[in-house]
């Protein structure tokens, strides 16, 4: 009772990366905690997933597999979260901010009158004391830009219980365990929970594409800004890509203008990435856009103002012209790689 | 087929968070909405839309916009009427202040029980927060179906809604009964603009709270806590399980940086010191 539970969604029979992160972070949690990581499973023929579970640190794994469960849909999965939570009082409950989590976790939070913090950027415990005094001990921190990321806000629900956030894909890190828990299955009897008025919906038809350009696994990143100024001169930072082996990112302006796809556009609106080295080549560093890159281990910033925001949170700050610098460092990498 | 419906548009004046000061926040760490210039909320206006459509096809539906917030936002509810709303509801109320949102879903369906509709369409997600979890929540408390993310309403028969939703990856097609409560994407058509008509008829719409003498058929709706009735305690601070500990403003951590300018022996040494410390390979 009153451990973590992560909502574990699945894409074609497998585990979506953004649960994964969930459970690794999950797991420290519960390690400060002193509470059990566990995790839920909804879908048809989920079963065998349970492992890959355990091997992130899920204790156990509430598993509601049913055929009429392929498809996710609103109010049968709420219907099977809301029955768990009411039975097992998680103290925190975690959703992955995809297009379900983000459409599953307000029906769930509404239904148990419990505090949902959306797109959390960062967890931690700690403690809180409010205004007349009152204090708790050991609150989920769920922290957040919010604002167009002009502010960073500290969410905390002190009465109600679970304390859920939603997190996106790519935020977290994902880590398994070298050794998986020894776990168990809790099987949820479908059957008692869900009714025919949570089939009201249906789906008359789907098309879901593969994922195409996943900058977000990439562990070098070359992004382009408003700056590179134009659809053809963003050829020179896939060129830079080509030759590092890297992916290339783009900045919302870059994106806004055309340059490039929006499936490239790293920032508060586009993904997060957090790859060895990023590359940012005439982009100015607007926050919106460094809340999703400020995590990389390197970042080196290309801009000829000086005095561009970017250039404060970069390792290295090459203060010239792009057109200048990419050919350089293309040329002097083909150098060195020799 | 054709039908009457009654359709309320949920919206939002939103401060414009493309133009955040240094004022936009209170000591307290709440929103200091006076600071900020404010909008009608873009996806909401994807929603209208979407109501102002069906409504097209249907004649004789009726589109109500439904805002909360303070005095001003019925600035938006004008906005509503100048490109084809027919009526609006200002919820207003100090009782409301400080709601999260839940407490405000909890509000809004208070309202909207007392609306009756037969769609509910919202935007799904308002630019101030980027949540997307007023529209989900009030479907819940108001115990009917929700279709997220819709593109467009595709086909309304005699009980049933046929609508596209887009995915992160693509689209899905669903069909529901109604009541239904809808939130629209901001890949869903743009709004139509006001139309010369509407903006002539409706110039002088004003809450009482803006003008005392307004005349009957001018009268845009204000409804406090009282006139929706429910628990005084589900409203604004009370009514919100989520508490903001902290608000920090973004400032730029001063990290070292090296900085280099673009000659050849800069570039190189840079390049090379990559390949030392096999960042590159």
């Amino acid at each position: 009772m009153n451990n973590i539970i992560v909502f574990c969604e699945t894409d074609n029979g497998k585990l979506c990366d953004v649960s994964l992160e969930l459970l690794t972070k999950g797991r420290t949690l519960a390690q400060t905690l002193k509470c059990d990581l566990e995790a839920l499973l909804i879908g048809s023929n989920v079963e065998s997933l349970a492992k890959e579970l355990y091997g992130y640190g899920a204790k156990r794994v509430h598993l509601a597999d049913n055929p009429k469960l392929e498809f996710y849909r609103t109010l049968p999965y709420a219907a099977i979260t809301i029955s768990l939570f009411k039975e097992e009082k998680p103290q925190i409950a975690l959703f992955g901010a995809t297009s379900i989590g983000r459409d599953l976790a307000p029906r769930v939070s509404s239904a148990l009158h419990s505090g949902l913090t959306a797109d959390c950027t960062s967890l931690e415990i700690g403690d809180h004391q409010d205004a007349k005094g009152n204090k708790w001990e050991n609150l989920l921190y769920q922290i957040r830009p919010a604002f167009g990321g002009n502010i960073i806000a500290t969410i905390v629900n002190p009465e109600h219980r679970p304390q859920m956030a939603t997190v996106r894909e790519g935020v977290m890190k994902k880590e398994p365990l070298s050794q998986p828990v020894d776990g168990s299955i809790n099987r949820i009897d479908t059957s008692k929970v869900l009714m025919d008025t949570d089939f009201v919906v249906s789906i008359i038809e789907r098309e879901i594409e593969e994922k195409k350009i996943d900058i977000k696994s990439s562990q070098i990143i070359v992004a382009g800004g408003y700056g590179v100024g134009s659809k053809e001169n963003f050829k020179l930072i896939f060129d830079l890509a080509k030759v590092l082996g890297a992916e290339v990112g783009a900045s919302r302006a870059a994106v806004d203008a055309g340059f490039v796809e929006h499936e490239r556009q790293v920032g508060q609106t586009g993904v997060t990435v957090r790859p060895k080295l990023f590359i940012s080549v005439g982009i100015s560093g607007q926050i919106q856009h460094t809340a999703g890159m400020d995590q990389s281990s390197m970042i080196i910033s290309i801009n000829s103002d000086p005095d561009a925001p970017i250039h404060q949170i970069a390792d290295y700050a090459i203060i010239g012209d792009l057109n200048e610098v990419v050919p350089k460092m293309i040329a002097s990498y083909k150098k060195h790689s020799k | 087929m054709t039908k009457k419906l009654k359709i309320v548009v949920l919206a939002k004046q939103v401060p414009d968070t493309r133009n955040v000061g240094k004022n936009a926040m209170t000591p307290e760490g709440t929103v200091n909405r006076a600071a900020l210039p404010a909008i009608f909320n873009p996806e909401d206006m994807n929603a209208l839309e979407q109501a102002l459509r069906i409504k097209d096809k249907n004649p004789g539906t009726e589109v109500v916009l439904l805002t909360m917030g303070p005095a001003r936002a019925a600035e938006i509810i004008r906005e509503g009427l100048f490109r084809g709303a027919d009526g609006g509801v200002l919820l207003s109320d100090r009782k409301f202040a400080g709601s999260d949102t839940l407490a405000t879903s909890y509000a809004l369906s208070q309202a909207v029980k007392k609306l009756n509709p037969d769609l509910i369409i919202a935007g799904r997600q308002a630019i101030d927060g980027d949540t997307a979890q007023v529209g989900p929540q009030v479907a819940e408390k108001l115990n009917m179906p929700q279709v997220t993310y819709a593109e467009e309403v595709l086909e309304i028969t005699d009980s049933n809604i046929v609508i596209r939703r887009r995915l992160e990856r693509g689209i899905e097609v669903v069909s529901s009964p109604m009541p239904l409560l809808i939130t629209v994407h901001a890949t869903a058509a743009p709004c139509r603009p006001r139309n010369a008509k509407f903006l002539m008829k409706y110039k002088s719409a004003r809450t009482v709270t803006e003008d005392s003498s307004v005349s009957d058929a001018m009268k845009i709706t204000e409804w406090g806590a009282a006139e929706i009735g429910g628990d005084d305690n589900s409203f604004g601070l009370s009514g919100s399980p989520t508490k903001v500990k902290k608000v920090e403003n973004i400032v730029f951590q001063a990290k070292e940086a090296k900085r280099l300018t673009s000659s050849d022996a800069d570039i190189d040494s840079l390049i090379s010191e990559l390949f030392t410390n096999h960042t590159i390979g």
